[in-house]
């Protein structure tokens, strides 16, 4: 075991190479749907238990397939309507499982990035080539159902190896070379994109995806009510809209149906987008295209700020 | 974490294919479905669940501790009598409360009440609400720890029981802790049951499958249950007040906007609500939704019924 996983450098979030996304926007927004399907009855991972209850654990198992079955119509509806389109956190087979869902968001030119295969099924405890068999799995399964060549990666309900963003990032350049595998959405680190240190050099960055606004962190762990909630993706939007005068700012909002899309939390989350989407100087963005974007215009002037051991103006 | 490694099948999917991982229901999105027509025209079927419990001093927790039960060693007098509460003083608050505002009510009753209060079970029966059979008790579990006959047993004897002190056939079923073992619906079926309200991964009924036929599910909402959203989460009763009435006017708004009904399933129960300081925020509740012209306030039976005679046309 590491004591630091060394992906990044310590760069103080001050006096940093002013970033200005497109048109002159201070803040790249993006939503992060994760659309995802649970086993009812999964193999057995000795490092983390799927369900609380023994099997069927149909109360856990449920609320989750009500994410599926009614809560993704509700959630697309309202980023249609605000103009967003989503960001895919996948889990692949849901291609298998669901191809409806997979159809309307293909439709809507949604970006798709891999979530792993099934939300019950965890990195911890494969081996290297396990690991390495299951993101290619999920990448080719993507472009497959979609024709999208896998930009980023969120890890199977967060479960990561010390490897797992390294055979990601190697994975995408086997299949398509620097089209895919170069933005990662694990780690909560900054509110700006940070290139990442890798095995096999390779730009490869890191998207701020936010555990703070993430509907299920805010709801199941924190506690959090429907209107609170609300509040708080403004307040956090209101503060990034005003430093990214200095230096442009991500926001992102990841959502799960089975949370935001329950019929008593989704008003507070539609106000919250209509005060986002009625700025000016918002980019409303997919995680793919923040990360095309810094890695095309801020990737190289970044390393060197970092490199240099202090900041330029 | 590598110490354990996983085998070469933890990355099989024998699931990995259309609809669900399952045989228990067909897979099918919520705005896809046929319309529903609820009586009058009305938009949206409101069934207010009150569960009548009797969780035991002498909890055995098999194969977990029902929430809401015995937490602190044996005799856990606080919570005991905390829950008998319910059925003493809690109940007979809301009562007042359902009538002044013209409420229907459905009461799930664990069938052991029929001899611990049976004065409380004939002045249900004499109001002729609908009644649903929640189990023998909170701590008799349905899970896949009990064989077939123990679970028939078990069901035969819960209805049997309630049914002796009714004078309406009992058509629906809530199993304690809403959790079932993989013979609970085929069982039910059997003893003539017509619908289930464990599943929650829906807003409105739908069709189950089992080896003695079909059964509905009626989703009863976890989510936005008193004891799951006070208890739990730690909101005040205002928030879950505003919670509620939310989800009234999105359920209302999203079954004008498709034109088929909704279904909102409010779980609650005498030994939180009907305290003395809660009971006000139920009542607040009770003329909210009484003051909405598109409701359909109706019991259990009724919707269920309703729903399935319209599947049929």
């Amino acid at each position: 075991m590491k004591q630091d996983p060394a992906f990044y450098d310590y760069w103080p979030y001050q006096n940093r190479p002013k970033i200005t996304w497109p048109n002159g926007a201070k803040v790249a927004f993006w939503v992060a749907p994760n659309i995802e399907f649970y086993e009812l009855d999964p193999p057995n991972n000795p490092h983390r238990k799927a369900w609380p209850r023994p099997y069927p654990d149909i109360a856990g198992y449920g609320i989750r397939d009500y994410g599926n079955r009614v809560g993704h119509q509700r959630q697309m509806a309202l980023l249609d309507k605000y103009g967003i389109r989503g960001s895919i956190s996948l889990s692949t087979a849901l291609c298998d499982h669901h191809p409806e869902i997979i159809s309307a968001c293909k439709d809507r030119n949604w970006e798709f990035f891999s979530h792993g295969i099934y939300n019950t099924r965890y990195t911890y405890g494969m081996s290297e080539q396990q690991e390495r068999d299951m993101i290619k799995d999920s990448i080719e399964t993507i472009y497959k159902h979609t024709e999208q060549k896998c930009a980023g990666y969120l890890a199977p309900a967060l479960s990561h190896s010390e490897r797992t963003i390294d055979l990601f990032a190697e994975v995408g350049s086997e299949l398509f070379g620097d089209e895919a595998g170069y933005y990662t959405c694990d780690l909560f680190h900054d509110d700006q994109p940070t290139p990442i240190h890798l095995d096999k050099a390779k730009k490869f960055v890191s998207i701020p995806y936010s555990l703070e606004m993430n509907d299920t962190i805010a709801y199941v762990v924190n506690k959090v009510e429907p209107r609170r909630y609300g509040e708080q993706i403004k307040r956090c939007f209101d503060r990034l809209y005003e430093e990214g005068e200095t230096s442009g700012t991500v926001m992102c909002v990841p959502t799960h149906n089975y949370q935001v899309s329950c019929p008593h939390r989704l008003k507070a989350f539609e106000e919250a987008l209509e005060y986002i989407t009625g700025h000016s100087d918002v980019w409303v963005a997919t995680g793919r295209e923040i990360a095309d974007y810094f890695i095309a215009n801020y990737y190289d002037e970044t390393k060197d700020s970092i490199a240099g051991g202090r900041n330029e103006r | 974490m590598s110490d354990k490694k996983l085998p070469a099948d933890y990355l099989e999917y024998p699931q990995r294919s259309y609809g669900m991982d399952h045989d228990l229901y067909q897979w099918s999105m919520l705005s896809d479905r046929p319309k529903i027509s609820w009586p009058n025209g009305k938009k949206l079927a409101l069934w207010l669940n009150i569960p009548v419990q009797f969780f035991p001093l002498d909890q055995r927790g098999d194969p977990f501790k029902v929430p809401a039960g015995m937490t602190m060693p044996y005799p856990d007098l606080r919570h005991f009598s905390l829950r008998d509460y319910g059925n003493r003083v809690g109940i007979y608050r809301l009562l007042k409360a359902f009538d002044n505002f013209n409420s229907k009510p459905t009461f799930a009753i664990n069938s052991q009440m029929v001899s611990r209060a049976p004065y409380l079970i004939e002045q249900i029966n004499s109001r002729g609400d609908d009644v649903i059979c929640h189990g023998l008790h909170m701590d008799a579990l349905h899970h896949s720890g009990l064989t077939e006959s123990q679970e028939r047993e078990q069901i035969k004897q819960a209805i049997e029981q309630l049914s002796s002190a009714l004078d309406s056939d009992i058509k629906g079923w809530l199993s304690p802790a809403k959790n079932q073992s993989p013979n609970t619906l085929k069982l039910l079926r059997e003893q003539g049951i017509d619908y289930v309200c464990d599943w929650v991964n829906d807003d409105l009924p739908y069709s189950m499958n089992t080896e003695n036929g079909s059964i509905n599910a009626m989703p009863l909402s976890t989510e936005l249950e008193d004891y799951f959203v006070i208890q739990q989460n730690f909101h005040s009763e205002q928030s879950w007040l505003e919670q509620v009435c939310d989800a009234c006017d999105f359920l209302i708004e999203e079954a004008n906007d498709q034109d088929s009904g909704r279904m909102l399933a409010l779980n609650i129960h005498p030994w939180l609500m009907g305290q003395p300081h809660r009971i006000e925020y139920l009542e607040q509740l009770l003329e909210y939704l009484s003051s909405k012209q598109e409701i359909w306030h109706a019991g259990a039976n009724q919707i269920q019924a309703h729903w399935a005679a319209a599947q049929n046309t």
